[in-house]
């Protein structure tokens, strides 16, 4: 098996020509609505500029807009690319070296109805302490990438909330990059958006760091969020943990996850684990999952996977409906049960707020 | 006083060869204060008595009746038949991921008293409820079931039948899996809900083991989906003594 390798990308470029057309045929792309991409696929769209960015709570953290150069890895998506390339500027923001920030840093993203490109670059720091929260939301059509670079020995908690409005087309690559002993934990939490389509992927640099990605989606009648996963465990000693769930929920719903994991010859001592479990709350919808790890040495701590998709268990609801409680209080209580174990581990105090009132709020629906 | 009245109870479970007869034909009934001991080998259709008492909705009833204090149960959804009073201990107890004991047992006795309790006794209630069972107090803020050894389980359920005080409870191989200790310490629970005297309890046990500790006031033998014989204590003896094997021949 050389499924995660057939993953691993082998085109480096910052325009979207360097790479073949997309039919919608290609593995990574057989998935994906791309006639709702809002012609971001295609490369049809007309960018109207670059997404909005706001930042707030800066703490000791520097914001600024940027000229864009090309002093960064080519992107390996074709529509990464293409929102790379039709960026005019960079939406900047650096936590010095050795600094702790305790409250979140705020960014607000819009792209106002428009269809905008945008490249949000996030750097942290040596030995520094931040957790940032990206937030989207409104109308629009973004391609745009997130590139985000963790110092040597730094923390960072960042939390991509795609809290779009339900008509939003959404295509981006969240890079990850960890310097020695570096430690992310990236959250990613898809509830609006008509198409979320996010490439989150990690890269080690040096031994000694470690990988939390978290995702929670839900995905109501009509909408489409996918999210595709590859770490990409290259040198010795470094962790990964990957832990998604999502719902789907009405006719048309549709939900994605890949998870690529490579532990290439090298990367001895690597530890990694990921599991995906969705939850089909009524007919119409559907989950796809497809985790795949490829170990290329033996000599490794751990590496796992798990995969669940079904529907309510029947055994729980009866359980539960065994103590005299009806089968809709049940079923909330699985469902929020569900989410429950994921915000132990997001455990940012304002997006757990935010999740429950969410998640209560979808549950009201089903 | 409380009145559980099993009449002709016949059973089937749908299978890939068609549909199998499993209860032919129970008739037995509890009354509140009375515990009654229903045993049998594995296999005689003991747990499915069970789960259809409870509505499980895998059991199809083709016959039949059963009442609690005249009203007829089989016409009730599984949370109706809570409500009303019945309560099954399951031999195995299920995981419910992200939902804390706490939060499901103060769901539960909301829905079963028909409101939520007063949050200062409900808090006090559970803490002694729980020590009374040896249940580390940390267990409330786990999820339910989840990580729970057997016995913990088996513990957990009958701090729930404690808390829940149901007219009826239906005890299912609430013994199988327990080491002495855990055997005791479930057994006074047991005992604590036997001497309220509000509560009738259906043991169902394939071991008389557990009938060291809980005196049951009548034995029923459970063989091929039906009552093969009926007595006092003297006859679990009997069955320690002789096994099942002589009604089941007979």
């Amino acid at each position: 098996m050389t499924i995660a390798l057939d993953h691993a990308p082998s085109v480096f470029a910052f325009s979207a020509n360097e790479f073949p057309e997309i039919n919608g045929r290609e593995e990574e792309w057989r998935f994906t609505p791309i006639k709702r991409s809002a012609g971001l696929v295609s490369g049809e769209a007309k960018i109207a500029g670059d997404i909005q960015v706001s930042a707030a709570e800066l703490g000791g953290a520097k914001f600024e807009i940027v000229a864009k150069s090309d002093q960064r890895k080519g992107f390996t998506d074709r529509v990464a690319a293409f929102g790379f390339e039709h960026t005019t500027q960079v939406a900047s923001l650096t936590i010095p070296n050795n600094v702790e920030i305790a409250e979140p840093i705020q960014l607000d993203l819009r792209a106002d109805g428009k269809t905008v490109a945008g490249q949000i670059d996030i750097n942290i720091g040596h030995q520094a302490r931040a957790t940032v929260i990206m937030n989207y939301s409104g109308s629009g059509a973004f391609a745009g990438n997130v590139d985000i670079n963790v110092g040597a020995g730094a923390n960072l908690v960042v939390v991509s909330y795609q809290d779009w409005a339900n008509d939003a087309v959404q295509l981006s690559h969240h890079r990850i990059s960890l310097a020695k002993d570096a430690s992310v934990k990236h959250v990613v939490v898809t509830l609006g958006g008509n198409l979320v389509r996010i490439l989150p992927s990690v890269n080690y640099q040096a031994s000694g760091g470690a990988a939390e990605l978290i995702g929670l989606y839900f995905a109501a009648a009509g909408q489409h969020a996918e999210h595709r996963l590859f770490v990409d465990h290259s040198v010795d000693n470094c962790r990964s943990n990957v832990v998604y769930k999502g719902a789907v929920d009405g006719q048309g719903a549709h939900t994605v996850w890949i998870g690529d994991v490579l532990i290439r010859a090298n990367a001895i001592g690597t530890d990694t684990y990921e599991i995906n479990r969705n939850l089909i709350l009524s007919d119409g919808g559907r989950a796809d999952s497809v985790p795949n790890l490829e170990i290329e040495t033996g000599e490794i701590i751990g590496a796992g996977h798990a995969s669940t998709t079904g529907r309510f268990d029947d055994e729980q609801l009866f359980y539960l409906m065994s103590r005299g409680i009806s089968e809709d209080e049940a079923r909330k209580l699985v469902m929020r049960g569900f989410f429950e174990d994921l915000l132990t581990l997001i455990n940012v105090p304002s997006i757990n707020e935010r999740v429950r009132a969410a998640i209560e709020d979808r549950i009201a629906g089903v | 006083m409380s009145v559980l009245e099993i009449k002709n109870l016949q059973v089937q479970v749908s299978t890939d060869e068609g549909p199998k007869d499993i209860l032919r034909g129970v008739d037995l009934i509890v009354r509140a204060g009375e515990t009654h001991a229903l045993m049998g080998p594995n296999g005689s259709g003991k747990s499915t008595l069970a789960y259809a008492i409870s509505g499980h909705p895998k059991y199809n009833i083709v016959g039949g009746s059963v009442t609690l204090d005249g009203q007829d149960v089989l016409e009730m959804s599984v949370d109706e038949r809570a409500r009303a009073g019945l309560f099954l201990a399951m031999q195995y107890p299920v995981e419910v991921p992200g939902v804390s004991v706490s939060n499901f047992l103060r769901t539960a006795i909301t829905a079963v008293r028909g409101e939520a309790p007063n949050l200062r006794h409900w808090i006090k209630e559970l803490k002694e409820s729980m020590a009374a069972l040896q249940i580390d107090p940390t267990f409330a803020e786990r999820s339910v079931n989840e990580g729970f050894s057997g016995g913990e389980r088996k513990r957990t359920e009958i701090l729930q039948m404690e808390l829940i005080k149901p007219k009826i409870a239906v005890l299912d191989e609430t013994d199988s899996g327990l080491d002495v200790d855990a055997l005791r310490v479930v057994s006074e629970g047991i005992n604590r809900v036997q001497a309220s005297g509000e509560t009738g309890i259906l043991l169902i046990t394939h071991f008389t083991r557990i009938l060291n500790y809980v005196k049951p006031d009548f034995v029923h033998v459970f063989h091929a989906g039906r009552i093969v014989r009926e007595g006092g204590p003297e006859l679990a003896v009997d069955i320690e003594e002789n096994g099942y094997a002589q009604f089941v021949t007979a």
